[in-house]
């Protein structure tokens, strides 16, 4: 499948979101050396779900988030999404005023430090309209990405509205982030208390997956996020997002393959690659089957092939 | 402390009056509040005599518009806003921050109170709140414990609200999207979580299903008590074991550590049920009424009377209740 040669939109970019599961330390370097070799143009790095992972501290992200840059890429410092403790929002202020990186906020505490320096709002920041798309770029918004539930009218119309020089980013490949909560769902279900969790989310590196009692694979655990167990792909959509101006598509870090399906939206995008052999590819990576019901308007659990049509 | 009641109609609202409440909270008739229910919520006509009954009896009447606007429906929210500007309600309880935006500058002497659906759980994020659209009050999540709660009235200069009883949300209110997973429609884009419409409850031999967008979210056994179809409450496989993967249907019920909630400096404390009946509200009014007042007297003396407790259990959700985040072991 090769792009319309009639569009003349700039085609996405592809961007590595943040790791959201707890693996060993040595497994996250190794995959982040891995994953500066890829085709990925932006790489986010840094802890978003739990301030007790820390294999890895801020300052082992902003020595990756060096080597991410030395790639020629961009590195973007993610930030926690649900913030609590003095601890946790000391922790944010440390990282929201380092100023060699752009910051990505995922809590409305990070907006409050770094408002007035350009910054990224994670898809855990309630941006739904053109009024809040406003008023964050007038303080220093420079990139969105939509929250996951939206679907493509929405983007189009904040698209059809944004600023110069404010992107847009979608959630294009992974297990939906859908919940935080105080409740560690992962300790929850080990019958361990969060206070005494033992790090048992390191067992579980794509997250611990919720089936229906019917046996449909439902969710996915990890620690205080619920995530859905169908991955989100919007990889048959490409043209349409090119055609919209989408200027991100996110791939969400998982264990196994993340380089084969940066390489399959890579080569999608570059018309090497036919969009039904990428597809039946990406199909095969998914740990739990692949999904898209938010972007056509739809449950998001939904799987409705619509993007394989608009050829 | 202000006991801020909910009410889903008229006969609801001056039930809440007439037993206590020093507020009422209420939504009007469409998505732009996060009890979008049928035949639930104000038109004008009701909104009208709702706050001329409880303003002739000093209480105070509060507005919900607190979900989020979407561009397609942005002109919804924002003649949301200017209608409860108009009738001069008491406080307007928001969530998007562009829809706070629009009525911090279009009605700059509106009383404005950030929803619990604003999701803000720290001082940094209602200090944005507050710098930018003067709230005036804070509804927080339900995700801190007790101290974690007195420990943020120190630190923000914003009154702040709690959720006392109800059935309990185990998310972080405004960033749930479980609802909308499997059905399309969550409490931020629709004002509802599992909604009706998508519900189906099913006998089968191998037990009473209910789903929810056509996802099994529980099956139990004949004549095991049905709780509400929300999914967060119902049994899944993990790890080859059907439990409660999320939590259990339960209710939040905080009565026993009123006297700690009043020494923390909690400005209100909200009841949840906008879609329950008439004589729930009637109900649970009535005792958090006599129990803050009881509180209030003698907080050292405290101890929620039995009577307090049946009432309370009988309208609970699954008949259990929980300190929820209070207390930190839920966690």
């Amino acid at each position: 499948m090769t792009i319309d040669p009639m569009q003349t939109s700039p085609l996405p970019r592809l961007a590595l979101g943040p790791l959201l599961y707890h693996w060993p330390r040595e497994r996250v370097l190794d995959f982040y050396a891995e994953m500066i070799e890829t085709p990925v143009d932006v790489i986010y790095l840094g802890e978003t779900i739990c301030s007790k992972r820390r294999l890895l501290r801020p300052e082992d992200y902003w020595e990756l988030g060096e080597r991410v840059i030395a790639a020629g890429k961009q590195a973007v410092i993610s930030t926690l999404a649900l913030i609590e403790s003095d601890g946790e929002l000391k922790t944010l202020r440390r990282i929201c005023s380092e100023e060699r990186f752009l910051i990505e906020a995922n809590d409305l505490a990070a907006l409050e430090f770094l408002e007035g320096r350009p910054f990224v709002a994670g898809p855990s920041i309630n941006l739904y309209n053109q009024r809040t798309l406003a008023f964050l770029a007038a303080r220093g918004l420079k990139r969105w990405v939509l929250p996951v539930e939206l679907g493509r009218q929405t983007a189009a119309d904040l698209l059809a509205v944004r600023a110069d020089g404010v992107e847009c980013e979608l959630f294009a490949f992974g297990r939906l982030p859908l919940a935080y909560s105080a409740r560690c769902f992962t300790a929850y279900n080990r019958n361990l208390a969060k206070d005494d969790c033992q790090f048992c989310c390191l067992d579980y590196p794509d997250g611990l997956l919720v089936a229906t009692q019917d046996g449909e694979p439902f969710l996915a655990l990890n620690g205080i996020q619920t995530q859905s167990a169908g991955t989100h792909n919007l990889l048959p959509m490409l043209d349409d997002l090119t055609r919209l101006g989408v200027d991100l598509l996110r791939i969400s870090p998982q264990s196994e393959g993340t380089g084969d399906v940066i390489e399959v939206f890579s080569a999608c995008l570059a018309g090497r690659m036919d969009r039904t052999a990428g597809l039946s590819r990406l199909r095969d990576l998914a740990p739990s089957g692949l999904c898209d019901g938010y972007w056509t308007g739809h449950a998001g659990i939904a799987h409705t092939h619509l993007g394989e049509r608009v050829r | 402390m202000e006991l801020v009641c909910p009410a889903g109609n008229l006969p609801s609202l001056k039930a809440a009056v007439d037993n206590g409440a020093d507020a009422v909270y209420l939504g009007f008739r469409d998505d732009t509040n996060a009890r979008h229910f049928a035949g639930l919520n104000f038109g004008d006509k009701q909104i009208r005599d709702g706050l001329r009954y409880a303003h002739d009896r000093k209480v105070k009447v509060f507005v919900a518009v607190n979900t989020y606007a979407q561009p397609s429906g942005w002109e919804r929210w924002r003649a949301a806003v200017d209608r409860a500007a108009e009738l001069a309600v008491d406080a307007l309880i928001l969530a998007d921050m562009g829809v706070l935006d629009y009525a911090a500058e279009r009605h700059p002497s509106l009383n404005l109170h950030l929803s619990v659906q604003g999701s803000a759980t720290n001082p940094a994020a209602i200090g944005f709140m507050q710098r930018h659209f003067g709230i005036r009050r804070v509804v927080v999540p339900r995700v801190l414990s007790l101290p974690q709660v007195a420990h943020l009235i120190e630190n923000v200069a914003v009154p702040v609200e709690i959720f006392g009883f109800g059935s309990l949300c185990v998310m972080v209110e405004g960033r749930c999207l479980l609802s909308s997973y499997a059905s399309g429609q969550s409490p931020n884009t629709y004002g509802a979580c599992s909604p009706a419409a998508h519900v189906e409850w099913r006998d089968t031999p191998q037990g009473q299903e209910t789903r929810l967008g056509g996802v099994l979210i529980e099956r139990r056994g004949h004549g095991e008590p049905a709780g509400y179809p929300t999914l967060c409450k119902g049994r899944y496989a993990v790890n080859g074991e059907i439990r409660h993967a999320i939590e259990a249907p339960t209710s939040l019920n905080t009565l026993d550590i009123l006297p700690d909630i009043l020494a923390a400096g909690v400005s209100a404390i909200k009841l949840e049920g906008r879609q329950r009946s008439t004589r729930y509200v009637a109900q649970v009014t009535r005792v958090w009424r006599e129990a803050i007042d009881a509180c209030q007297r003698h907080p050292g003396a405290f101890r929620p009377q039995a009577s307090w407790h049946q009432t309370l259990a009988q309208v609970s959700e699954g008949a259990q209740t929980t300190l929820g985040p209070y207390h930190r072991p839920w966690h």
